[in-house]
């Protein structure tokens, strides 16, 4: 569904992302996981079509969309659902109108379908009484299942979610994974998560592929990567302070 | 429209009756001496059709919904929002700058027609008190103030309102580095978007007026 071949992508004379290569089959959850900076961000704003690789390909249903003027990158988004590490709600909206952008923006829909779909999908991340709220009263949880929320309006194939748990209590991570299983499972996306929350990964993820330093250094199934002898990987999944990765 | 608008007439009304007021101060205290204080309509009337009222307008447009806009795109920028709306397949420019550029282009030219009446009201006032002639303002200024110095003036806005919008947008989209950014892009807003008013003004000047009318 997803092949990212050889893809690089520079700022100046800095290398972000370095001849990456990936692929994530239909249906299938790819966690990408990594140190802060690795460029697991800058990786899904290239699949997402937010950032335009500086080489390689990144083929989605075989076609290259790093090479797409910004009419064709739409039509490409709008199969895509992103959900933003700090959820991104439009702040002067509130959560209907919020989850209904995409749905006025790009279908024609009568107002009361689409607050059918507003309230379908609001239940679905246990949110169906926040229509009226604004961003601002909502948790930091809340906020990113609203995100989700909209990122599925628009029942897009593949949905792309960035650091989903990040900065969020244990059970409110736990929720939020739920939910990435459930919405793979009831809606059939093919899902890719950035995160380093290992735990999340574990509960999630159908494979993993580890980012450092702009290369792909590993990837397989969970248990896989579990029993993967690779230091560097070792050292991040155990968690521990000593070993390739030197912080700072 | 309102905020651009309705929301900054108080302040251009303000800004734009104080200064017609003092320029017809300054004028009045000199010509009358000279005897010539029905000129004070003509000289007060053509700088606040073709410069006061139009330049002022668009400076306080600038500091106040200028401003606005940078930090607003900004802060959409640095919380992601913007990525939000080009990952729902939705133009930033086209959702956040065409709406505003309308209004803009549209509520300057507004503004300034308020702003011109106000400013000469202001200086019709402040003329008489210090000894002109109301009559002799009023004639004066009919005499020489064309209705090709009013809409030149506005023509000038519409430019202004384009600069204003696009500077604060353009600084909006550009940030980077959270609420330092934010802050950096607001003052960037207001302070390039003033000085390319005042360079564009001085060659806006000179295509419309340069030698048309005896006085200037």
């Amino acid at each position: 569904m997803i092949s990212v071949k050889q893809l690089s992508y520079r700022v100046g004379s800095s290398s972000i992302l370095r001849r990456i290569d990936l692929h994530v089959r239909k249906g299938e959850t790819m966690a990408v996981m990594g140190m802060s900076g690795a460029g697991k961000s800058t990786l899904l704003k290239c699949m997402g079509g937010l950032l335009r690789p500086t080489g390689g390909q990144l083929l989605i249903d075989g076609i290259d969309i790093a090479r797409m003027n910004e009419s064709q990158l739409d039509d490409v988004r709008r199969r895509i659902g992103m959900v933003f590490q700090y959820a991104a709600l439009f702040d002067s909206l509130d959560v209907y109108e919020n989850v209904a952008f995409g749905l006025r923006r790009h279908t024609n829909l009568k107002e009361s379908e689409i607050a059918d779909l507003v309230q379908e999908r609001l239940a679905m991340v246990g949110l169906a009484d926040t229509q009226r709220k604004m961003p601002s009263e909502l948790s930091g949880g809340m906020q990113k299942r609203v995100g989700l929320a909209r990122a599925l309006a628009l029942n897009p194939d593949i949905v792309l979610y960035d650091e989903p748990t990040a900065g969020l209590d244990p059970i409110t991570a736990a929720t939020i994974a739920d939910l990435i299983v459930k919405t793979r499972d009831e809606l059939g996306v093919t899902s890719v998560l950035v995160t380093h929350d290992i735990q999340s990964i574990i509960r999630v993820a159908s494979r993993i592929a580890m980012i450092h330093r702009g290369r792909i250094i590993a990837s397989g199934s969970v248990e896989e990567m579990e029993q993967c002898e690779d230091a560097t990987v070792r050292q991040f999944m155990d968690g521990d302070t000593q070993g390739p990765i030197k912080i700072g | 429209m309102a905020t651009i608008g309705v929301a900054s007439l108080p302040i251009v009304l303000i800004t734009v009756a104080f200064s017609g007021a003092v320029l017809a101060l300054y004028m009045a205290q000199i010509v009358v001496k000279w005897g010539l204080g029905s000129f004070t309509g003509a000289v007060v009337g053509l700088s606040i059709a073709r410069e006061i009222g139009p330049v002022l307008t668009s400076v306080v447009v600038a500091a106040r919904v200028g401003s606005a806009i940078g930090a607003e795109i900004g802060s959409m920028k640095v919380t992601e929002q913007i990525d939000a709306l080009r990952a729902l397949a939705v133009s930033p420019v086209q959702y956040l700058v065409v709406p505003r550029l309308l209004a803009g282009v549209v509520m300057l030219p507004v503004l300034t027609i308020f702003g011109d009446v106000i400013g000469i009201i202001g200086a019709y006032w402040v003329a008489v008190v210090n000894g002109v002639a109301g009559g002799g303002f009023v004639s004066s200024l009919k005499a020489q103030v064309m209705p090709y110095d009013v809409m030149m003036g506005l023509v000038k806005t519409i430019v202004f309102g384009i600069v204003i919008v696009a500077v604060g947008a353009q600084q909006g989209l550009q940030t980077s580095g959270g609420a330092t950014g934010v802050g950096k892009s607001t003052t960037n807003s207001v302070v390039i978007s003033i000085v390319i008013i005042y360079i564009l003004n001085f060659f806006l000047a000179y295509v419309m007026f340069g030698g048309k009318t005896a006085f200037l």
